[in-house]
């Protein structure tokens, strides 16, 4: 007998299937009945550019402590696909479990002695019951479910009460779904050793939080922001937040007496049309926002450039995937970084938020409809694959409803009319932020020429040196008044002083405050210093300033925000070591205590 | 348009519109393009059409791409909101403008660099999706600002005013308009104000994509013999197909027409296009006879002008989306956000 892993509500449980086999419900079903016992799980999807035939994973990661970064390794595998029976097999860490079906015999050599096996015969009892190749099929995804919940201990009555909340109305296929989770629950009782050495045991860490992908979230907050336009082009992995909002706006949007549509959403035919109609719809007055991802941003370059220049708001939602050129397009990569800060030709900068969950997802993308018309630019909402398209445990969503759209500075008919001085390009209030009129004002003032080449103070086309720079100055005193209003940086202080920090941002959080745990235990105290936005806000630099040296954690190969805290703050380089992982995979925290702790030995 | 600096003052007797206003406060900056550019006549007109239909300045955006043409809102309009936006792109600015306040009129102005090559698609797509705007082409078959290249809508065998011979085939932006759906699609000439004018007020009138092809010959590049949009080749080529009067409120035809010459198009807002058939047998409500006309015409290298295809009562994408008649950039929090209860509801199905 092979050594067994022991572990309690701590293990990871992988899933190995064939993209398009009805797996995901199940699988998500799995997650969210551990999830009901007050266990929080992490899962994650690792899946193809493909719709159907190649291979699939879904990774769940159970954590009573709450860790919900990726951890790397597999302690139970469920081997549904025998194209990547291989890969699966020998990923499982010693001791560890593999769960598979039985039904046609392998020979030793496929398995490994390390390894405890758990065989079932998942198809001969699926053609036992089912006629129907379809029911075959996705009932045996439930019936692994069931046999799983015997395995693990788990309360087969959350299953069910999750099933009769799905199926709510519909009494058939609830019945049938119930039958399907005994029928692998009552093998695996009969015929298995059930329980494992893995086990979930009821706990109450998940509390009020919910569960819930970053794109729906984002999506979500555009709703609550007052978005009215959006307009998308499908791109991988950002299309699932263009339709969330769809959906969201049917169920939100939707006037009662006339049952007409308070959004107007546009699939167009690229990026730069995308962009283009964001664009012509915030210079028009209405909240906008595309959601794209890296190679849709490198489309939208010339516009992102006349929106900063001509000062139209516009909120670009960019869920980040592998670059360069279309790279790994279903992996995840904080690999945008300083193409959207510095996006489109001449001297520009842009504001970048970071979000870090779901939760973020939603504050952000409102907030950035607010800061758009604000400060009058674009505003880049810098979430990824590993947010957007993976259900995440967060703080559930709140908002107040005392609060206001920020519509920045407008001046409206009244002002005009009482004669107010007009200059759409003129730095009023010392803050570099110019009021505007939105089209159809007044009849006759308030009225301005819109355009991306060089202007005076009162939107008249110049090509003068002085008045030239005189803008370019107005605009960075523009971002210098962002740094004011963009999200703060988040301070975890070490438990003892430290001449150590460590700088990281947006989906690496999970991991790294699991890292800094760890580290914690070893005797290793790092000051992290979560950043949320770019311009880099005065703490930024403070932090740097108080530390002798400040690791930077990315999801990159080029360390892009290490370099945009070298270039914007002056820093010299070799006080920021980077950590940089950029395989794809979402970033552990076994890989950042590794090379912090390394690095910390010498 | 204007060559010449005027005062602001003028003479009292200058005929005012409905609105009081003078033909002077349609008018926007001093050109400038070169002189007897084709594109300053096509201003003129822009700003004549608007005064007739007395419309007020500030009720319509005018947006625009990059080129000559893209040039010409500053000089047309000046009381009203303009855009010169990027190259190629007038369309979805345009479309994105549209759908913040559809209460604007929206006139894009083009030309057939902007249009028929870098834009050829935004423009195709601005048409198919029904974009209520007036969009029009300033087409002189070369690029101008970058001195005297061929466009996308030279004919072939068209010669540069260098000697070279055009060897692409053309791209006629009027047939595509019909095949993308277009509900009004008219070719004029800029030379042919007469013309034009009332072509212009139909369009802003019209509540779809309305779409005209003006051939606006360059001066400076493309006004040459063996050039096919000069203004003595187009002079020569022009087959007018009908003449336009725009009645914004229904009258009584006081004059008898030769049977079947005139016919009268009421529109969704009770005014009245006054037709006269210089084509007794050109349909302008028939799609397909509109491309095939089009098409066995230009084989012969005429150039037909006119209002050439019309469906009185279009939808636009704003009845294809179904918005609230409100324009979106007024709605507030009350009417656009849901609110923590609703958003309570939503955490409870998330967990």
């Amino acid at each position: 007998m092979p050594y067994a892993l022991e572990a309690t509500n701590d293990f990871v449980v992988k899933f190995a299937n064939v993209n398009g086999s009805g797996s995901a419900s199940a699988n998500e079903l799995f997650a969210r009945s551990i999830l009901r016992m007050g266990v929080p799980v992490s899962p994650r999807n690792i899946f193809p550019s493909n719709i159907q035939g190649l291979p699939t994973w879904y990774e769940v990661r159970v954590t009573e402590k709450g860790y919900l970064g990726r951890r790397g390794g597999v302690d139970l595998m469920v081997a549904m696909n025998p194209q990547t029976w291989k890969q699966d097999v020998a990923e499982i860490e010693p001791g560890g479990y593999l769960f598979y079906d039985n039904t046609r015999a392998l020979p030793p050599s496929a398995f490994r002695n390390d390894i405890n096996v758990i065989g079932m015969p998942l198809t001969e009892i699926c053609n036992a019951t089912y006629t129907d190749p379809r029911q075959r099929q996705l009932f045996k995804n439930i019936i692994y479910v069931g046999a799983l919940s015997a395995l693990l201990d788990m309360d087969a009555g959350e299953i069910e009460k999750l099933f009769s909340e799905q199926y709510k109305g519909k009494e058939a296929l609830l019945d049938s779904n119930v039958k399907a989770l005994h029928l692998g629950r009552d093998y695996a009782k009969k015929e298995l050793d059930c329980p494992i050495g893995l086990r979930v045991r009821r706990a109450d860490n998940v509390g009020q939080r919910i569960f819930v992908d970053g794109n729906s979230a984002a999506a979500l907050g555009c709703v609550f922001g007052g978005a009215t336009v959006c307009a998308w082009y499908p791109i991988t992995p950002s299309s699932s937040l263009a339709e969330a909002f769809i959906a969201q706006c049917r169920r939100y949007r939707v006037d009662k007496q006339t049952g007409r549509n308070k959004a107007a959403i546009i699939q167009a035919e690229d990026e730069l049309a995308s962009i283009g109609i964001v664009v012509g719809a915030g210079w028009n007055g209405a909240r906008s926002f595309t959601a794209t991802s890296g190679p849709g941003i490198s489309l939208m370059q010339e516009f992102i450039g006349l929106a900063y220049f001509a000062e139209i708001p516009a909120t670009i939602i960019d869920v980040q995937r592998g670059g360069p050129s279309t790279g790994m397009p279903t992996r995840t990569q904080q690999g945008d970084i300083l193409l959207c800060a510095y996006a489109s030709n001449g001297d520009t900068k842009h504001v970048l938020l970071f979000p870090e969950d779901p939760k973020e997802c939603f504050d952000f993308s409102a907030a950035a409809l607010d800061l758009a018309d604000r400060l009058q630019t674009p505003i880049f909402v810098m979430t990824d694959l590993d947010i957007g398209m993976n259900q995440r445990l967060a703080e559930p969503f709140a908002w107040d409803d005392a609060k206001r759209m920020d519509r920045g500075k407008v001046m409206g008919f009244d002002d005009l009319e009482a004669g107010r001085q007009f200059g759409r390009y003129l730095d009023v209030d010392g803050d570099g932020i110019p009021y505007r009129t939105y089209p159809g004002t007044h009849p006759r003032r308030g009225s301005f020429f819109t355009r991306g080449t060089t202007k005076d103070a009162f939107a008249r086309y110049s090509e003068e040196g002085p008045v030239y720079v005189e803008n370019m100055e107005r605009l960075l005193r523009k971002f210098e008044t962002a740094k004011t209003l963009v999200p703060a940086p988040i301070l975890r202080p070490a438990k003892q002083r430290t001449s150590i920090g460590v700088i990281h941002y947006g989906s690496t959080a999970p991991a790294m405050n699991e890292a800094l745990d760890v580290l914690e235990g070893r005797g290793l105290h790092l000051d992290a210093l979560r950043i949320r936005a770019f311009p880099f806000p005065a703490e930024v630099e403070r932090f740097i300033a108080e530390h002798e040296q400040v690791f930077v954690v990315e999801q990159n190969r080029d360390g892009q925000l290490r370099s945009l805290l070298v270039n914007e703050c002056g820093i010299d380089p070799a006080r920021l070591p980077p950590v940089l992982h950029y395989d794809g995979t979402p970033i552990t925290a076994r890989f950042i205590i590794d090379v912090i702790a390394k690095r910390m030995a010498t | 348009m204007t060559y010449i600096t005027k005062p602001k003052l003028h003479h009292p007797s200058l005929p005012t519109n409905r609105l009081g206003y003078t033909r002077r406060d349609y008018e926007g900056s001093v050109s400038t393009l070169c002189a007897g550019c084709g594109h300053d006549s096509i201003s003129a007109a822009i700003i004549q059409a608007c005064f007739e239909l007395s419309l007020p300045p500030h009720r319509i955006a005018k947006l625009s791409g990059i080129g000559c043409s893209s040039k010409t809102p500053t000089y047309f309009l000046g009381n009203s909101h303009g855009f010169n936006s990027v190259h190629g792109r007038m369309p979805s600015v345009l479309t994105g403008a549209n759908l913040a306040n559809r209460d604007l009129i929206y006139m894009g102005v083009s030309g057939d660099g902007d249009s028929a090559s870098i834009g050829l698609g935004q423009f195709a797509h601005s048409i198919r999706r029904g974009v209520n705007m007036v969009y029009i082409v300033m087409n002189n078959g070369v690029y101008g600002l970058t001195k005297g290249q061929f466009s996308a809508t030279a004919d072939k065998g068209s010669k540069s005013k260098r000697g070279a011979v055009n060897s692409d085939e053309p791209i006629d932006l009027v047939g595509m308009a019909l095949q993308l759906g277009a509900t009004f699609v008219a070719r004029s000439f800029s030379g042919d104000k007469q013309q034009l004018v009332p072509l212009i007020k139909a369009a802003i009138l019209h509540k779809g994509a309305a779409f005209i092809d003006c051939i606006s010959p360059c001066v400076a590049f493309n006004n040459h013999a063996g050039s096919t949009k000069s203004f003595d080749y187009v002079r020569e080529h022009n087959e007018a197909l009908n003449r336009l009067d725009v009645i914004p409120e229904r009258q009584t035809i006081e004059v008898d027409y030769e049977p079947g010459s005139i016919e009268e198009v009421v529109q969704h807002d009770g005014s009245v296009l006054r037709l006269n058939k210089l084509a007794p047998e050109y349909d302008p409500h028939d799609r397909i006879a509109a491309l095939t006309h089009l098409q066995e015409r230009h084989a012969e290298g005429e150039v037909v002008t006119g209002l050439l295809y019309l469906d009185p009562t279009p939808r636009d994408l704003h009845d294809h989306l179904a918005t609230v008649e409100k324009p979106l950039n007024v709605l507030d929090e009350a009417e656009l956000c849901p609110g923590q209860e609703a958003l309570q509801r939503f955490n409870a199905q998330h967990r």
